[in-house]
């Protein structure tokens, strides 16, 4: 799957690093996310979902 | 169950629905929603869509990829629990799985309403209506000092305007702490937003408001903002317990019914620390999918809802952060306090309960998983 940030939205809430552990990625004073595994496996398709469900600002899709 | 029907078309019916057709719901799928627009997203409201920085249309939210039917625009209006029907007026939409997410709305200032110049902020609409009202350049009076209250203050004191917000409590934001309030105070006072605090309000008139000290303050535009009240009206005499909120189990399931979940801002439930309703964005998100996965689930894999609150409030570009209850720490250590950054650890017996934090950066979202790990 593909997993993209839109990082002019992105706000640095850090839910995502919640939702999805080892996709998403925020240091302490980070403005935006890193996106770790931009192509996980469909194994993590539920997690990345997750992710962008509680995204404050709807900055993550889950491609396919 | 071959029919469900959402009320409620904010984030939480939202994410309920999503949730239901992800689990493998494949049935009629109903979404009613009082306001005309599809769902969208409410924290720009206050803050970038009123000051202009943000066109309304941005904050919806991607709805299009649900398969169900949108009933938008007409609020429910009863429920027939023996029949299993939503009212909608005059018409009734069945159900064999409800999801109750119908919000809150907010409460007015009583014998206010109709008042010109008086508004409330909770919707698109609402904020269409203040933002019409400011090209007159209005003295504004916000009552409330409370998230939406400072909010609104610091969007509009942004945009030049002359703004004071009254509150009968000594500091803003009282579910920040003395700190936190403080220190938001004094930001707010920095960039010209006055405050009459630990002070009441007599009377509120078109172009003027009366505190309880005698002071008059002319204003044009009032704000009435002190909190939100539970969508609960159409429940009345349905059957199910309303007290603060449609009550739930543990589970979101509205007490005594094995077929009808609430979530988000409406829904009062069995939390591990007590009853507990709360008004924020996450718990309206992450609710709205536990209450759905739970409608579907059976009740061997049902799972208990019971997370680490979090929120967040922007105001003059810093960010005021919560994860965890402010409420059940005895004290409070300073981690950080450096410049616009400070971040406070909320300890009880000894164990770390909640943190709070202005312009912390992820790190609440850090201890809000801490928090959650045990």
């Amino acid at each position: 799957m593909k997993v993209t940030v839109d990082k002019d939205r992105c706000e640095a809430h850090g839910q995502c690093v919640m939702a999805a552990e080892g996709v998403f990625a925020l240091g302490d004073d980070d403005d935006v996310v890193t996106v770790l595994d931009e192509t996980p496996g469909e194994d993590r398709r539920a997690d990345v979902e997750h992710a962008a469900a509680l995204c404050p600002v709807a900055a993550i899709k889950a491609g396919d | 169950m071959e029919r469900i029907v959402v009320v409620g078309a904010g984030l939480a019916g939202l994410r309920a629905a999503e949730t239901l057709r992800r689990r493998g719901f494949a049935g009629e799928l109903t979404i009613i929603g009082d306001e005309p627009h599809r769902p969208y997203n409410r924290p720009p409201l206050s803050k970038e869509v009123l000051s202009g920085a943000q066109d309304p249309e941005s904050c919806l939210l991607p709805s299009d990829g649900i398969e169900a039917t949108w009933l938008l625009g007409h609020a429910a209006t009863g429920l027939d629990l023996d029949r299993r029907v939503v009212g909608i007026g005059d018409d009734e939409v069945p159900f064999d799985g409800l999801v109750i997410a119908s919000g809150c709305a907010a409460r007015p200032w009583p014998g206010a309403e109709g008042i010109a110049g008086v508004h409330t902020l909770r919707g698109l609409d609402d904020v269409a209506a203040i933002r019409a009202a400011l090209a007159g350049r209005p003295r504004t009076v916000i009552i409330g000092a409370g998230f939406i209250g400072c909010e609104v203050a610091a969007s509009l004191a942004g945009l030049g305007a002359d703004v004071t917000v009254v509150d009968q409590a000594s500091r803003p934001m009282v579910p920040l702490g003395p700190v936190l309030g403080a220190r938001a105070e004094a930001l707010h006072r920095r960039h010209g937003v006055g405050f009459r605090l630990g002070t009441g309000v007599a009377s509120v008139a078109a172009g003027s408001v009366t505190l309880s000290t005698g002071e008059v303050l002319a204003a044009e535009l009032v704000l009435v903002a002190i909190g939100a009240v539970p969508n609960v009206g159409w429940l009345a005499g349905s059957g199910l317990k309303l007290a603060g909120g449609v009550e739930c189990d543990r589970h979101c399931f509205a007490i005594g019914q094995e077929n009808i979940v609430a979530a988000g801002d409406v829904a009062s439930w069995q939390a591990g620390r007590g009853p507990t309703r709360i008004e924020h964005w996450t718990n309206a998100a992450e609710m709205g999918i536990a209450a759905a996965a739970n409608l579907l689930a059976p009740p061997e894999e049902q799972v208990a809802y019971d997370p680490v609150p979090t929120m967040w409030s922007d105001q003059f570009g810093h960010r005021f952060q919560v994860a965890g209850h402010l409420a059940d720490a005895e004290e409070f250590h300073t981690v950080v306090d450096e410049g616009d950054v400070l971040v406070l650890e909320g300890v009880a017996a000894g164990r770390l309960v909640c943190a709070a934090a202005i312009n912390g950066g992820s790190r609440i979202a850090k201890y809000r998983r801490k928090l959650m790990a045990r």
